[in-house]
């Protein structure tokens, strides 16, 4: 199966223990805490977003369990408020947002383009540290009297009544959008100027394309949330009543400025997380990817389009009906180089050598559940269903189905693809798979049963409910524990494996394309012995199996 | 068979090998160790600062939307709240700003032409520029607080300093004082982009005096020299925008 | 053939350095004052709405002038042409979704 029968001369496996790796250069904790290498950054991000994770699933879980009755009878509905204010700014700007690019973007763009690391190493340590002091500073706001607005921090709740600590929240918000900035500048430049020889534009890898779509939306949007969390912070001291309509403040205004960063997010959050599927699919399907222009291209037409449609979320917020109308075509719109990309993947599985390995099940799982939370934004993105929607548990369900089914699915195959190449084991397949299928079918019991007691009516952001609804809450919370016990079971393995792993020395144990795998296993501190040049488009997959030209033209 | 297929080994002698064995080159010192060469290094810095300064205008995006909207709907209140500003202070700003603008520029052409003492001369005066603009920025605002024209409690308290629009209209008091929250939110944003300025150049100037921009290498001056040039672009907005929206009733200071 | 945006004709080591000059700048700076008093004299006529084009249209100006020759864009690589393009794009679409709105909240 695999194509490392040839070693090239120099990877001298016969004498592993000998081999330096970026992971076994230098053991003090100076080396990590003050490494400008790119991989190491992407392991700390890693660690942390791991934390974080965990942080924000065990709020999801207090959720789950205050849901299980209709009555609030677990936490008090402060408390509950809080609660599902820090599930969601967790997962949001300490996990969905910095996840992919974070992890796996650090870890692989560099060696995708075949660079010896990202243009400003120093910066990208930066934007770690930033990330780091923003979230654990969140975290202590949260644990010493935390937050209730949801974390959408709406005017003039947020501005004027809540009695929690929004404004410190807000700051570290603005904090932690610079981490997330820097990044976005640091592989938009890394793109352009430090790929290898060769290495064209229209030969670049499509996660790469994913990636540098979402550094542009993060250098454009996500200044536009800084100032707007600065001025509800400036409003929650000085009281000056800029979002209060009671003295000629606007918090519409509040809501325009937020969702123009908040839904350009969303692609943050999910177009490098394409970009890993791309990677995948190809893969594992042993096939170039079908229209390669345009799921690149789709990419950029998903960051700009993003920007025109922020009003959706603001249908029954007081925007003028003509302003709807405008933001609900558009939204309409973008389902088109979306559903570019999920026919182009499944336009390549056809007839391709499809091979069932774990990272490959979590691909299948993205389609199943990015579709299902694709198309019912659609249901959102009409005006006069969303004013039944608004606000329910459909919202809830369909926002999941895309972010949990879409962003953290991807990112739990790309960890598996890459994570060889990471730590140079190979964790345990059959678990690897079982982990995968309970997830699938664990996050349908969490999920679906919220589009159905949302489109029955059930809000959002209550601890108590109708007691019609309990059923469907019970299974979803049901589901939880499955979805929960999933995604332990993935981290076990992970875990697990790199005491316990099979070694991995080989270059390409999968054998795909792309010169992340033509360095060793795991890479030197310096990514490649020499400046690899390139030669041939991404995905060159009938050259490498066809069995002619193996050793490229040179 | 082998994955070579994807990539062979560059033959071209100036990538040369990685890493440590990069030692072997006569590479310039400014030349850091994962680029391959000035030039590269020197478009990374270029493209790196214009995409931080297209992140600066949606920051400045943010407030100016803020004011585009609260403009639009207080148009009365907003020109005549602005009457209130010292217009002589803020024309003197933007003159001290724009020859600012033309030191830096100068000192970066000091760069470029490897000149020292140009460099050395032309940041001092930025520096100079920089601070005075500063000072008077103090001034105004301390005016500001002593005629009760800072939003807070004792806004528009002092008769002596509300114009006769806002006694005829009490109701515009709490529009005019959304317009001081963003006039000092506004010229706050941009002071405090002043002073990280002026730090900057204290820190170029320190680098310059020990002589390290030559002409193939002072990235870090010109740089330097792009942000100072767009803080000096914002007030260029900043001034008709605040300052000048009531000027043509008269009757101002 | 080299994957970087630059020219690999350049060679290494080889760096292109522009000196602008002096006549230039200071043609520039004399401009930036000519139109800071024409913004300052034009605000104190009533002009009605034209007051806020007419004060936006020279600001535009002062601005086009100092990124053009200040900060060398006139010279630069067509992709920092394309970074500015886009600034003023993203802000064009922050005002224009945001004001569509506003200015048409009376519609009914």
């Amino acid at each position: 199966m695999s194509a490392q029968a040839v070693a090239a001369p120099h990877a001298k496996i016969a004498a592993p223990e000998h081999r330096e790796t970026y992971l076994n250069y230098d053991y003090s904790w100076k080396s990590w805490l003050f490494t400008v290498d790119h991989k190491r950054i992407g392991i700390l991000y890693l660690l942390t977003v791991a934390f974080f994770v965990a942080i924000g699933g065990l709020f999801a879980m207090m959720i789950r369990a205050e849901l299980l009755t209709p009555q609030g009878d677990v936490l008090e509905s402060e408390t509950y408020n809080k609660i599902f204010t820090m599930h969601g700014a967790v997962m949001i700007f300490f996990f969905l947002i910095p996840g992919v690019p974070g992890v796996l973007g650090n870890f692989v763009l560099p060696l995708m383009i075949g660079a010896r690391d990202v243009a400003f190493p120093k910066l990208n340590l930066l934007s770690w540290y930033i990330f780091v002091v923003g979230g654990l500073l969140t975290l202590f706001v949260a644990a010493t009297g935390g937050v209730d607005t949801g974390w959408t921090f709406y005017a003039p709740y947020s501005s004027t009544y809540s009695n929690t600590r929004v404004a410190e929240t807000a700051i570290m918000v603005f904090i932690t959008g610079f981490s997330s900035i820097l990044t976005g500048l640091n592989f938009l430049v890394t793109v352009h100027t430090m790929r290898a020889p060769g290495m064209t534009w229209f030969r670049l890898p499509l996660f790469i394309w994913a990636s540098y779509a979402t550094a542009l939306i993060n250098v454009l949007a996500t200044p536009v949330l800084a100032i707007t969390v600065l001025l509800l912070a400036l409003e929650r001291i000085f009281h000056i009543g800029i979002f209060d309509p009671k003295v000629g403040g606007d918090p519409i205004l509040f809501e325009h400025m937020f969702w123009f960063y908040s839904h350009p997010a969303v692609y943050i959050m999910i177009l490098p997380a394409m970009g890993v599927i791309s990677e995948l699919v190809a893969a594992f399907s042993r096939k170039r990817i079908f229209g390669y222009s345009f799921v690149a291209f789709s990419s950029l037409a998903i960051a700009v389009l993003g920007f025109l449609v922020w009003g959706h979320h603001m249908f029954v917020s007081g925007q003028s009906a003509y302003a709807g109308l405008v933001f609900s075509v558009l939204t309409v719109l973008i389902a088109v180089p979306t559903a570019v990309k999920i026919f182009n993947w499944t336009a390549t599985l056809y007839q391709g050598s499809v091979e069932f390995a774990t990272p490959f099940l979590y691909v299948l799982a993205f389609f199943g559940l990015f579709l299902i939370g694709g198309v019912t934004g659609l249901f959102l993105a009409a005006m006069g269903l969303d004013i039944h929607m608004h606000d329910n548990y459909f919202v809830v369900a369909h926002f999941h189905y895309v972010m949990v089914g879409g962003m953290v699915t991807a990112f739990f195959g790309g960890l598996h693809y890459w994570w060889p190449k990471m730590f140079g084991r190979m964790y345990n397949e059959l678990t690897g798979k079982l982990a995968a299928l309970i997830i699938f079918v664990g996050f349908n019991m969490t999920f679906f049963p919220q589009f159905i007691v949302g489109y029955m009516g059930m809000p959002r952001r209550y601890h108590a409910y109708a007691p019609e609804f309990q059923v469907l809450n019970v299974l979803s919370s049901a589901g939880a524990v499955v979805l929960g016990t999933g995604y332990l079971l993935a981290a076990v393995n992970l875990i697990w494996s790199l005491k316990f792993g099979k070694v991995v020395t080989e270059k390409n144990p999968w054998g795909a394309t792309g010169l992340e795998w033509e360095t060793q296993t795991p890479p030197i501190p310096h990514n490649f012995e020499v400046t690899p040049r390139v030669t041939q488009e991404a995905y060159a997959y009938h050259e490498m199996y066809s069995g002619k030209e193996a050793h490229g033209v040179h | 068979m082998s994955t070579s297929a994807h990539a062979a080994p560059v033959a071209a002698p100036h990538h040369g090998a990685h890493g440590d064995s990069g030692h072997g080159h006569a590479h310039h010192p400014g030349l850091a160790h994962h680029f391959d060469d000035l030039e590269q290094q020197k478009d990374s810095a270029v493209y790196g600062m214009w995409a931080f300064l297209v992140q600066e205008v949606m920051f400045f995006g943010g407030l100016f939307i803020a004011y585009i909207v609260y403009r639009n709907l207080y148009p009365d209140a907003f020109a005549h709240a602005s009457n209130l500003l010292n217009v002589p202070l803020g024309a003197t700003n933007t003159a001290i700003l724009l020859a600012s603008s033309l030191t830096m520029a100068l000192a970066v052409r000091g760069g470029a032409t490897g000149s020292k003492p140009t460099q050395l001369i032309m940041l001092v005066l930025t520096i100079v520029f920089g601070l005075a603009f500063l000072v008077v920025k103090y001034f105004e605002y301390a005016e500001k607080f002593e005629h009760h024209l800072v939003p807070g409690p004792t806004f528009m308290s002092d008769p002596a300093h509300v114009s006769p629009f806002f006694q005829a209209h009490p109701e515009e008091i709490p529009h005019a004082k959304i317009f001081f929250f963003l006039y000092f939110a506004m010229t706050g944003v941009h002071a405090a982009h002043m002073i990280v300025g002026a730090g900057l150049m204290a820190w170029i100037f320190l680098r310059a005096k020990k002589g390290e921009f030559v002409p193939e290498h002072h990235d870090a001056l010109e740089m330097s020299g792009l942000y100072w040039h767009f803080v000096d672009i914002v007030w260029i907005f900043l001034f008709p925008m605040i300052y000048l929206l009531g000027y043509h009733f008269g009757g101002h200071h | 053939m080299s994957g970087h945006d630059h020219s690999p004709a350049h060679g290494h080591g080889g760096h292109h350095v522009h000196v602008v000059s002096l006549k230039m700048y200071f043609t520039v700076i004399a401009l930036l004052f000519a139109l800071t008093f024409l913004t300052v004299w034009t605000a104190s006529m009533d002009l009605g709405a034209y007051n806020t084009i007419v004060a936006l249209l020279i600001a535009i100006t002062k601005a086009t002038l100092v990124v053009l020759i200040f900060m060398h864009v006139l010279w630069s690589k067509k992709i920092v042409w394309i970074m500015v393009g886009s600034s003023v794009v993203w802000f064009a679409i922050l005002v224009a979704f945001t004001m569509q709105d506003y200015l048409s909240r009376n519609l009914g």
